[in-house]
Formats: C-alpha cells, sequence, structure tokens
C-alpha cells in the first residue's frame, strides 16, 4: 500500500531522493559543529592560541553557513516533493473517480470520497513531508551523533548504549498505549461532528418537536467520549517529556561522573567533555523524534488505506475503448433483462420492452418500483445482472461507453446545475455549440423567457448547484442541457416534476415539433405528461405490469385509470 | 489537529484572555498556586543545571586534571546535589502538565456543553445569518486550539518566561560583556524571524486560499458526478482540477518552504552566536585569566543556548495564544448571542372531566388543557387548536416587509390552505405559529390564549410540522420516527408507519425498524424520507398540524395510497397546508391565495373558482407558480 502510494511521486523523485541528501548533508555539520566548538576550547582557548582560535572559529562560521544551506535546500525541496507529491495524488485520485463507473459511485459515496481526495490527501501528505525530511535525518543524526561522541568520550559513550534501548522500549510502549486513545478520540470526533451537523441542518425539526434536551443529552456523550480519550492519551504523553528529562539528566550526572575521572587521569579534555554533552542532547531528541515518525504514521495510516482503496478498485465497469462508435438510430430492446444493485436483489425482473426509434414512450409506476433504473440501463450506467439491453440493434455493451453515453442523453432526477455562467452549463452539452444553438435549446426548454431577463443573459453566473434558480428553472435548463447534445435518445427521469402543467406541455409540444426524430423516453407521475406518447409503460415492484397506448391501459388497466381519474378531478 | 488558521488574530485579546482564564480556572484556585510554584521550581532547575557544568568543570574537573590518587568526593557532592535539583524538577514538571491534561480536557468538554446548550436555545435567525460550515469550526476547530492554548501554551509560556528571567540573572551575574552579545542577538534573531515569519505567512494565506478552490471544486464536482458520467465530461473536468491543482502546487511549495527555512536559519544563528561568544570569551580569558575562566564561559555559553531556546519557544507560543484567543473570541461571541425569549407562563397540563368541568391530573387521559395562571390562581382552558391570526405583520430583519396585515382564523378541526409563489409568505405565517420568528404587529392566539403567553416548549408541542426537506438524524428509523414522542412504544411507531404508508418500505429494508439511516437518510428517496417524516408527525399526535409541502416529493401514484392515511392524520386536527399541487388543497375549509405577504383571495375552494381570480386562473393552467 505505502509502495502503491509513495510510487505517485513521479517527476518528483529526484527532489523526493534530494531532500533527504541534503538533510544528512545537514546533520554532518550539525555533529561536526561541536566537535569544532570542542577543539575551540581544548586546543584555543586552553593554549590561547588565538591564530588557532580564529581559524576554527572561521571553519565553525563556514559549517553553519553550510548547515543553513543544506537546511534550507533540504526544507525547499522536501516541500516542493511535498506539494508535488499530494499534487499528484489528488490527480490520479480524481482521474480515478472520473472512471468510476454509477455503481463505484454509489459503493464510495460522494461525501467519502470528498473526505479522502481533501483531509486524508493532506494528512498523507504531511506524513510525507515530514517522512523524506526527518525520517532519515533522526536516524542518520543518531548514528552520527553517537559516533562523534564515542570519539570524544571513548568509553563514555557506553553510557548511551545503556541507556538507549530502554529508553527506545519506553517510548515504544507509550506510543502503543496513546495510539489506541487517540484512535478512539479521533472516532470519536466523527459522531461528534455528525451531532452538531444534523442539528445545525435540522434546528427546525429539534426545535419543532421540541427535542432539544435530548439532543444536548446526545452531544454530551459525544463531548465526554472525546474527553474520556484524550485525556488519558494525553497524561500518558504528560510522562513522555519527564521520561526523556530524566534519562537525559541521568545521562549528563553519568557523563560527569566517569568525565571527570577521565579528564583526571589525562584521557579526556574539557572542551570533549562539554562536546559529548550537546550530543547526548542530539542522540535523545533524534530518537524522540523518530518516535514521532511511528505515531505521525501510525495516526495516519487510516487516511492512506481510503486513499489506497479508491487507487486501487478498478472500475466495475469495461468502457469498450474499441467499441463500435456509432449508434445507428435510436432503436432500444430489453430482452430477459434482470438487475440487482447488489448481488441477489431483484431490481427489474423479466423485462422484455422493444421500442423504435423515434417513439416517445411514457413510464408510470410506484416510487421503488424500478423505472429510475430501467431507464439508467440504456445509457450503461449499469450493467444488467443477466439479459441483454440493445441499442440501435447492438448491444450496449458493443459500442464504445463515451460513443453510446454520447448518443443517449439522460436528464438524471437528481440533477446538478454547476457554478459558472449559463453558457458553461449548456456547453456541457456541446462544447462547440453557439449562442444561437443554446438558445434553440433553452427554448425547446421553455427556459428561453426566464434566462433572457437574467443580467447578462447566457453569461449570468449560475451558483454551485444552481442555488439561484428555482426548481423548475433548474429542470428547465437541464433539458436545455441535455438537448444540445443532441442524441439520438431523450431520457427525462421525472425531469419536469417541478415545472407547472402548462408548462410542461409546452416543452412536450415543442419536443414534438422541433426534435420528433429523437426516441423520447419520458418518465413521470403526472398522466397528463405521457398521455400522448406512442406507448406507455407501467411498472410495478420491478415488472413491467402493462405496455400500451393512453386509450388502451384506460380501457384495460383498472388502476391507470382509477391514477387518471385522481389526477384530473382538478381539470373537469 | 485543526486547520491552522492564519493572520486571524484576536480583536481583543486580552478582555477574551480575561475572560477564559476565568472559565478555565475559576475555583480551581489551590491548582494555580501549586502550577506556579511548579512552574517556578523547574525554571529553576533548568538555570541551575545550565550553570552547573561550568561550576563542575571549574570547581571539581580542573583541580582534579592530573591529580595522583585524587579524591572524588567532592564530584559526588556536586552530582548529587545536582540530582536532587534534577529529581524536583522532572516532579514538578510531570505534575504541571499531568495535572493540566486534566484540566484542560474538562473544561474544553465545559466549553463544549455550554456551546451546544447555547446553540440549542438560539432562534431560527441566527441559524439563518451563521453558515453552518462557520458554527461548524466553532465546535471542533476552535476548541481544539483552546486545548492547545490550555494544556500547552500556557505552562510552555510561563515556563519559558521565567526561565528566561532566571537565565538572563545569571548570564548578568557571569558575564556582562558576554551578555551584550547575546542582548544584540536576540534582535538579529528577531528581525531574520520576523521577516521570514511574514513572507511565510502570506505564501500561506494564499495556500489557505487555493486549497479552499480545490476543495471546494472536489465537493461539487463529486457530488455532480454522476452528471458528469452522463454528458461524458470525464476529460474537460480533469483538465479544470488539473489548472488549480497546479496552483494550490505551487503556493504550497512556496509557503512551506518559508515555513521549513525558519529552523535552520534559526539553528545557525545560535551557531553564529557561539562563535563570537567564544571569540569574545576567548579575548578576555587571555585578557584577564584572573576574572574570566574556561569554566565560566562555558557555563555560559550552555546558559546562552537555553537562553535562545527560551526565546524561539517564547515567540512561537505567543503566536499560538494569540491564535487560540482569536478561537475563543470566536467562541465568546457565539456564547453570548442572544437566547430565544420565552417568558410564557401559560403550559400545557394533562385533564380529566368533560366540558367546563375539568379539573387538572397526572395520569395519562388523552385530554389536554392549556393553564392559565392569572394571580395566584389559574384557569384551565381546554386545548382544542382553535387559531386566530389578527392584524399581523411581519419582517425578518426589520426593513422589508414579508407579511402585512395578515387576519384569518381556524376553528378545531378545520384544514386552511396556503396558495401562492415562492417567497409569497407562505411558509413564513406556519413559522409564526410556532414562534420559530416572533410577530412585529398583531397577535396570534390558540384557543384564545396568545401564544406569546405561552411556554415556548409547550407551544411547540402543541403543533406538529412536516416541512418540505426531511431532517432525519443518524440513529435507527425506528428512533427517527419515535422522535415525534420518545416515550412512544414500538406498536405506536408501526401504527404510525402504515399510517404513512412507509411500513412496507421499512419493512424492505436490511434490519427493517432498526436499520441505521446515517447521512440524512443518504439510502432512501426524497419520497420515502417525506414518508418517514409524517410517520414522526403522526406518532406526535398534537391537535394543530402543519403540513409544509409534506407530499412534495412524493409520487402521485404513491400519495393516492398515503391519502386515506393523511384523511386520517389530519381528522380532528387543525391543520395548515401549503402546497404546489392544487389537488392536495382543493378540499380546505378555506384557502388563502397568498401574493407579496399579503392575502389576495380566501374563500373555499367553489367561491374561488367563482371568483375566477388569480386561483382559478392557476388551477385552470392559465398561470403558474414560481
Amino acid at each position: 500500500m505505502i509502495k502503491d502510494l509513495f510510487s505517485r511521486v513521479r517527476q518528483y523523485k529526484a527532489k523526493t531522493v534530494a531532500t533527504p541528501i541534503f538533510m544528512v548533508l545537514e546533520v554532518l555539520m550539525e555533529v561536526l559543529i561541536p566537535a569544532i566548538m570542542a577543539q575551540i576550547i581544548d586546543v584555543g582557548v586552553a593554549t590561547m592560541d588565538m591564530k588557532y582560535i580564529l581559524l576554527m572559529s572561521a571553519l565553525l562560521i563556514l559549517s553553519a553557513l553550510l548547515s543553513l544551506l543544506f537546511g534550507v535546500m533540504g526544507a525547499k525541496f522536501g516541500s516542493e516533493a511535498g506539494a508535488g507529491f499530494s499534487t499528484n495524488l489528488r490527480h490520479d485520485l480524481y482521474c480515478k473517480v472520473q472512471e468510476f463507473s454509477f455503481s463505484d459511485i454509489d459503493k464510495f459515496s460522494p461525501s467519502s470520497l470528498i473526505t479522502r481526495l481533501t483531509t486524508d490527501v493532506q494528512r498523507v501528505q504531511q506524513l510525507f513531508t515530514m517522512s523524506i525530511r526527518m525520517f532519515v535525518r533522526s536516524p542518520m543524526m543518531l548514528i552520527f551523533a553517537s559516533i562523534m561522541a564515542f570519539r570524544a568520550g571513548g568509553i563514555l559513550s557506553l553510557v548511551f548504549v545503556i541507556v538507549l534501548p530502554i529508553l527506545a522500549l519506553g517510548i515504544g510502549v507509550m506510543v502503543k498505549v496513546t495510539y489506541s486513545y487517540f484512535n478512539a478520540a479521533f472516532k470519536g470526533y466523527d459522531r461528534f461532528n455528525q451531532v452538531v451537523g444534523e442539528n445545525l441542518s435540522g434546528i427546525r425539526t429539534v426545535k419543532a418537536y421540541v427535542r432539544e434536551e435530548k439532543e444536548k443529552k446526545k452531544f454530551a456523550d459525544s463531548a465526554e467520549n472525546i474527553r474520556y480519550n484524550f485525556t488519558k492519551a494525553q497524561k500518558m504523553m504528560a510522562a513522555m517529556s519527564p521520561m526523556m528529562m530524566f534519562v537525559s539528566y541521568g545521562c549528563m550526572i553519568a557523563i560527569s561522573y566517569f568525565g571527570a575521572k577521565l579528564v583526571n587521569v589525562g584521557r579526556m579534555d574539557t572542551g570533549s567533555l562539554m562536546s559529548i554533552f550537546t550530543y547526548s542532547g542530539q542522540i535523545l531528541s533524534s530518537l524522540m523524534m523518530s518516535g514521532m515518525i511511528v505515531v505521525m504514521y501510525t495516526m495516519s495510516k487510516p487516511s492512506m488505506e481510503r486513499i489506497a482503496e479508491v487507487l486501487a478498485s478498478e472500475s466495475s465497469m469495461d468502457e469498450n475503448e474499441n467499441g463500435e462508435k456509432v449508434v445507428p438510430d435510436g432503436s432500444i430492446s430489453f430482452e430477459n433483462v434482470n438487475f440487482g444493485y447488489k448481488e441477489g436483489s431483484g431490481v427489474l425482473k423479466d423485462i422484455n420492452l422493444e421500442i423504435k426509434s423515434g417513439e416517445m414512450v411514457g413510464v408510470i409506476g410506484t416510487t421503488g418500483s424500478g423505472k429510475t433504473t430501467l431507464v439508467s440501463l440504456i445509457a450503461r450506467l449499469y450493467d444488467t445482472s443477466s439479459g441483454s439491453v440493445k441499442v440501435g440493434g447492438k448491444d450496449v455493451r458493443e459500442y464504445n461507453l463515451k460513443s453510446l453515453r454520447d448518443s443517449v442523453s439522460v436528464v438524471l432526477q437528481k440533477n446538478t446545475l454547476f457554478s459558472g455562467s449559463v453558457r458553461e452549463n449548456l456547453q456541457w452539452g456541446n462544447e462547440k455549440a453557439s449562442d444561437d444553438e443554446i438558445e434553440k435549446a433553452l427554448d425547446i426548454a421553455s427556459a428561453l423567457s426566464f434566462i433572457k431577463e437574467k443580467e447578462g443573459v447566457l453569461d449570468y453566473h449560475v451558483e454551485q448547484g444552481g442555488a439561484n434558480f428555482s426548481g423548475g428553472q433548474r429542470q428547465r435548463l437541464c433539458i436545455a442541457r441535455a438537448l444540445l447534445k443532441s442524441p439520438k435518445i431523450l431520457i427525462m427521469d421525472d425531469s419536469t416534476s417541478a415545472v407547472d402543467t402548462k408548462t410542461d406541455r409546452k416543452i412536450r409540444e415543442a419536443l414534438r415539433r422541433d426534435v420528433n426524430s429523437m426516441t423520447r423516453i419520458i418518465i413521470s407521475q403526472r398522466i397528463s405528461s405521457i398521455e400522448d406518447a406512442d406507448k406507455i409503460v407501467i411498472m410495478n415492484a420491478g415488472r413491467i405490469e402493462d405496455v400500451g397506448t393512453h386509450e388502451e391501459l384506460i380501457e384495460r388497466n383498472a388502476g391507470y385509470k382509477n391514477l387518471f381519474e385522481t389526477q384530473t378531478k382538478g381539470r373537469e | 489537529m485543526g486547520k491552522m488558521k492564519f493572520g486571524e488574530k484576536a480583536k481583543n485579546p486580552k478582555a477574551t484572555f480575561l475572560r477564559l482564564m476565568k472559565d478555565v480556572f475559576e475555583g480551581r484556585y489551590l491548582l494555580i498556586v501549586l502550577i506556579v510554584f511548579c512552574i517556578i521550581l523547574s525554571a529553576f532547575s533548568t538555570t541551575y543545571s545550565a550553570s552547573f557544568i561550568g561550576s563542575f568543570i571549574d570547581d571539581v574537573v580542573i583541580p582534579l586534571k592530573g591529580v595522583e590518587n585524587p579524591d572524588f568526593t567532592k564530584a559526588l557532592i556536586y552530582l548529587g546535589k545536582f540530582a536532587v535539583v534534577v529529581l524536583i524538577s522532572i516532579a514538578a514538571s510531570f505534575a504541571v502538565s499531568y495535572i493540566m491534561v486534566g484540566v484542560a480536557q474538562k473544561s474544553i468538554y465545559d466549553m463544549r456543553i455550554k456551546m451546544f446548550d447555547k446553540l440549542e436555545s438560539l432562534p431560527l435567525s441566527y441559524f439563518d445569518k451563521n453558515a453552518r460550515g462557520s458554527i461548524m469550526s466553532r465546535f471542533a476547530n476552535d476548541t481544539d486550539t483552546l486545548n492547545q492554548l490550555v494544556a500547552n501554551g500556557l505552562v510552555q509560556l510561563l515556563t519559558a518566561g521565567m526561565t528566561l528571567v532566571m537565565v538572563l540573572f545569571s548570564m548578568a551575574v557571569n558575564s556582562w560583556i558576554l551578555l551584550l552579545v547575546v542582548i544584540a542577538f536576540i534582535f538579529i534573531t528577531l528581525f531574520v524571524t520576523g521577516t521570514i515569519g511574514k513572507k511565510s505567512g502570506a505564501f500561506f494565506k494564499a495556500q489557505q486560499k487555493a486549497l479552499g478552490d480545490v476543495n471546494g471544486y472536489i465537493e461539487e464536482m463529486m457530488n455532480g458526478q454522476r452528471v458528469v458520467k452522463v454528458f461524458t465530461h470525464e476529460e474537460k473536468c480533469k483538465e479544470d482540477f488539473e489548472v488549480l491543482n497546479k496552483k494550490l502546487e505551487k503556493t504550497m511549495a512556496e509557503a512551506n518552504t518559508w515555513a521549513g527555512s525558519m529552523g535552520p536559519v534559526n539553528n545557525n544563528l545560535g551557531h553564529l552566536q557561539y562563535v563570537v561568544l567564544v571569540l569574545v570569551g576567548a579575548v578576555a580569558i587571555i585578557a584577564r585569566p584572573d576574572i574570566y575562566t574556561i569554566g565560566a564561559l562555558a557555563a555560559f555559553l550552555q546558559l546562552s543556548k537555553s537562553f535562545s531556546n527560551n526565546i524561539s519557544q517564547l515567540s512561537q507560543q505567543a503566536n499560538n495564544v494569540l491564535l487560540a484567543l482569536a478561537g475563543a473570541e470566536r467562541i465568546y461571541k457565539l456564547l453570548d448571542e442572544e437566547p430565544e425569549k420565552d417568558n410564557g407562563d401559560v403550559t400545557i397540563v394533562r385533564v380529566k372531566g368533560e366540558g367546563d368541568n375539568i379539573e387538572e391530573c397526572s395520569e395519562r387521559t388523552g385530554h389536554w388543557a392549556w393553564k392559565v395562571p392569572e394571580g395566584d390562581k389559574s384557569t384551565l382552558v381546554p386545548l382544542k387548536g382553535g387559531v386566530v391570526i389578527d392584524h399581523v405583520d411581519f419582517s425578518y430583519d426589520g426593513e422589508r416587509t414579508v407579511l402585512s396585515d395578515i387576519s384569518l382564523y381556524a376553528k378545531p378541526g378545520q384544514k386552511i390552505a396556503f396558495v401562492g409563489s415562492t417567497g409569497a409568505g407562505k411558509t413564513t405565517i406556519t413559522n409564526l405559529l410556532n414562534r420559530f420568528y416572533n410577530i412585529q404587529k398583531g397577535i396570534i392566539t390558540i384557543d384564545g390564549v396568545d401564544i406569546k403567553r405561552i411556554k415556548l416548549n409547550d407551544l411547540r408541542r402543541s403543533m406538529a410540522m412536516v416541512l418540505q426537506d426531511t431532517n432525519l438524524f443518524t440513529g435507527t428509523v425506528k428512533e427517527n420516527i419515535r422522535y415525534g414522542r420518545p416515550q412512544a412504544t414500538d406498536e405506536d411507531v408501526i401504527k404510525a408507519a402504515k399510517l404513512a404508508n412507509a411500513h412496507d418500505f421499512i419493512m424492505m429494508m436490511k434490519d427493517g425498524y432498526d436499520t441505521v439511516l446515517t447521512n440524512n437518510g443518504e439510502n432512501l428517496s426524497q419520497g420515502q424520507r417525506q414518508l418517514l417524516s409524517i410517520a414522526r408527525a403522526a406518532i406526535a399526535d398534537p391537535p394543530i398540524m402543519v403540513l409544509d409541502e409534506a407530499t412534495s416529493s412524493i409520487d402521485t401514484y404513491t400519495e393516492t395510497l398515503v391519502q386515506s392515511g393523511m384523511d386520517k392524520l389530519m381528522e380532528n386536527r387543525t391543520v395548515f397546508v401549503i402546497a404546489h399541487r392544487l389537488s392536495t388543497v382543493r378540499n380546505s375549509n378555506a384557502i388563502m391565495v397568498l401574493e407579496n405577504g399579503r392575502i389576495i383571495e380566501r374563500g373555499d375552494h367553489e367561491d374561488l373558482l367563482k371568483a375566477k381570480g388569480v386561483y382559478y386562473s392557476l388551477y385552470t393552467g392559465k398561470t403558474e407558480l414560481s
């Protein structure tokens, strides 16, 4: 998993490799500097050799400048590699999602995809940048500082050999214990945010049903959960720094005592003794840092897993790149089609249906009867479980998917407009559409009149989700957008539910007049929207209950007749 | 945790800080004394240990150099003393952080509870005015930074400050010439880090903006991904995304480069300082070996290192404190919001008896009354649900009038419908009934009692609302239906679900009534959610019901099935209906046609058709509602 994620540094590989190299160089300077300092004191100051002091000082300054240079270069390359890596990661994720089929999107759900592309990527980037800068630096520091300490102090550095493993073990245990608490606390945060979020969006419901007290209880539970786990974890962490202090002061005392003995017998100089103190500080802090990296790694692991899951998932639909590119006509046939979103759940059963090119077909039925699913199969939004859906005489799987979808235009029930101008939104249907063509489509969808009233007309800004249009206006814009594709087949899934009956009729008449060669499939709750269709399909519990013209159905289908009567009562 | 907010500093840090301290430490005075004492101890031992090495070298190591049969007792005494000081310091710093963790977490918890209690008490206008995202970040991010402040920031700030003073003192005692060097370096350091900080701050702002753009785009496109697929727009989306993504990369690399340079720069300034100190010290030792010693120089070097560590600690913490205070300020702003006014003294009570002969009782009778206190006594008014709206004017902002001169009445059990365009004021009227908003002029009464006199909770218990947008809460289907009446039994829940025609689809779900709904019931269709909402209202069983586009997302086929249930639901209740679909309103006792906040037509279906006005043309499809 990590290998897969980190392989996405691609063009930033050089920078990624350069960063730790610069960090190592910086570390070299960092451990060199105390040694020079020791020389200054032991040789220079002790012998009062001013020339030597100046020489060594110059060397020290040079080292400091080099260390600065390496440090800044490390920061620069590290940041660039980190930013580049996260950019690639985001890019790969985004492209992967573009390949997703409808069922993949259903599986992950948009909200979870958003988390993966935003929060998770940011967290992994932090880990990455930290890793390439510190992952090599800290162990290197540990090793170099130990070597230098050994050089300066000889057997004195045995102190570290004894102390380090004990300390490492201590840190390890602590990290492990606190991790479980931190993890629990972070999970608690999800619930916490959920309660607050639901209360914000549902405040009217909460107040209307006077549920404030119950909600407060819910909230208090989630807040208490966070408090409990964080207190546990942080109390444990609170012991960390005293422990470090204990060890480092312990080292200091031991070094002082044995160091004094060594100096006494002339096996060591005071300057070296002081440099060992510096090295002991470096050794301990790099050990601490290594521990931190482990903590960060474990904390970002769930994020890495979530990202890897998206990247690893293969699109469940074969796009058939080499498939047929031309859809000859708009005829559709369903042959013994069965379908379920999950295995074993039958949403559509034994569907057989013939639609001729250019026909207008109405689909009606209760919520959950499978209307939307039925039409989804035509544009191959989903693949059938068994049986075959044919468009233009060929199974939909034989076409290049893009060509198929360019010929089958679906106005979805849950439709979306995007932030941008009206023109940009409509050009989703056809990138090259001229203003004339756009206006023509708007006119058919009965949307031209209200767009003309807007400031800037086609340049008028559409807010995210089309929030600055009413529901009916949004629907009409979506129909116009679909028309611009000049498809062979146009599918409207309850696309005029928020449009009043009069406008609805106008749209249908325009469709009949201007685009009558298109096969049109209209799902509607209103019989008035489909009564003049060439055939009407009644769906019931995943099966086709009846197919016929309005007159035929009134004649033979009691349910249909009943519905028609309830709906037309208002129009006598 | 929480996202860093750059450039957002507190406006009134002092007052906010004092208030925060009061909230955190009030009643914990003994603790404060203990903590300050511990901090002083640990600052002292830091200083002591910094100068320890110097004196150890001067007093013990050097005199013993080359001595035969040396006596190490003095060394042991020195080290022993040192060990004691160190142990005390460790104990002190452990105590401080251990105590503060508990204090911080408890006060954050208390703060969150206070915030949520306040949130639940705020009037709807607050939620209209404040974006959901910004309130969310009050709860999550701002309280988190506060935690950082209380648990670490304060202690570190105090420790660093105190250590600084002590170290400065020791340095001054040790050598004032070297101290001058250190002071000069403080100014250099502050200048350099200040410059870098400013630079990186600006880039971080740009980065936050770019990140916001990318995340915003991702959110919009992920939610519209199905449309992208249908229009085979994938390639174009990739291109658009690439532009934003590249921009983010650039600003991010720059911002982090500057921020990452801070460490090396500070570090090497320290080295530079070291060189200057050594040079000056060496000159001093050579010139006056009687006053200056190697040990003293060593001690000073150690002190200066501790000094610059604490300076950078202090500046870093000071910045964090200001950020946290900005968060605290936002939290206090929420806590200082004016809650919903509730001066009502009229309550709902259970009653038994018939007609005028009713009396309060505690057992369930299914009968209720308004208990209206008058002086010492109180009268009981049977709860029937008769509503009178009398010459009511209303405005959300005090400027633009939304409703003017609305008068209407509904006798108990009557059905009143509102018809009109979006923005005509239909929903607003129903929101005045349960006092989601308060009227500016006129009076509204229920069973003759002014609603301003009724306790808010009791007023709202007397009516149920089914809104166009259904809000479901994370929890089981059962819990969601029971939302209308927490004490309802499982049988009640099923009965209500059957009435709303929701039973069948609920039974088809994985765990039936125990299926857990998440994310506002994301796997349900809009229509199914409305059915649950109707069930919820049914179980609440109040005398007044408001149906605001309650069946707008239910297909007419299903609606005919729900219809009998709806009829039963409306039986013996005063009902206010808002509907686009005129077939839903035609059998109302009275229909009010609204336009621009005024009632322009009223009467029952037949009357209005005969009048051949707006309603007539709507009904016959001559005009459309927008």
